[in-house]
């Protein structure tokens, strides 16, 4: 019984992990390539370590196995926000076929930052107010 | 069929051949953050097959080493998203 979970799980996570790298393979766009890699990769990671929590069934094996999880789940979400914001503010082109995009024209290229953020300081109030006669 | 069998004729097969495929999008990728996360997703993978190979030889020794990994994947992808955001900024 639990020789058939473990290949479920296992059997399960390789599926998805396959389905993630040949997503990566096929997607048209970087932003849709980082969407699939996310995903895919993280829950059939997390389906394998879990698998391995289940084989052992060792107290210390699966305190690691359930940290290995917790860390990648709080990491890839992290570090794909990061390179698809990178990645729209250096110019990669989205599809062609993209219905709609709601940071156009929101973002300030010069600054890298968003349109209509609160300045912190009286210095950069007075070099908006400079850019910006209005 | 053993389930140690399974593992090394099933799974770590399929995991190897998903490495094969994200190496060829590491290649082929037009920018340099289609490389960046396909690395990513090499490392991710490159931890469910240590996990797969410390279940084959039945040594929970080298999930400590699957944990270092992710830590390390997650450290080059931070800094490569830096040194891309610096770069962004530069050619402005």
């Amino acid at each position: 019984m639990s020789d058939f979970i473990i290949a479920l799980l296992s059997t399960l996570g390789t599926l998805f992990i396959l389905l993630a790298a040949l997503g990566m393979l096929r997607m048209p766009d970087f932003y849709l390539r980082v969407s699939v890699a996310t995903k895919g990769g993280s829950l059939g990671v997390g389906l394998i370590l879990i698998a391995a929590a289940i084989y052992f069934s060792d107290f210390g094996m699966t305190t690691r196995a359930l940290a290995i999880l917790f860390f990648i789940l709080i990491t890839a979400p992290v570090s794909a926000h990061l390179l698809g914001r990178v990645a729209y503010l250096s110019k990669i082109e989205l599809w062609e076929k993209t219905s709609r995009d709601d940071l156009r024209g929101k973002y300030e290229r010069e600054k890298l930052e968003l349109k209509g953020k609160k300045r912190e300081t009286e210095e950069d109030e007075e070099e908006s107010s400079e850019n910006d006669p209005s | 069929m053993n389930i140690t069998d399974f593992f090394l004729f099933g799974i770590l097969p399929l995991l190897g051949l998903a490495v094969l495929l994200l190496f060829i999008r590491f290649l082929i990728g037009p920018s340099l953050a289609d490389r960046v996360i396909a690395l990513d997703l090499m490392i991710t993978v490159g931890i469910g097959i240590i996990v797969v190979y410390s279940i084959i030889n039945d040594q929970p020794t080298f999930m400590d080493i699957a944990m270092i990994l992710a830590l390390i994947a997650f450290l080059g992808t931070l800094s490569f998203s830096y040194y891309l955001k610096q770069k962004a900024r530069e050619d402005e």
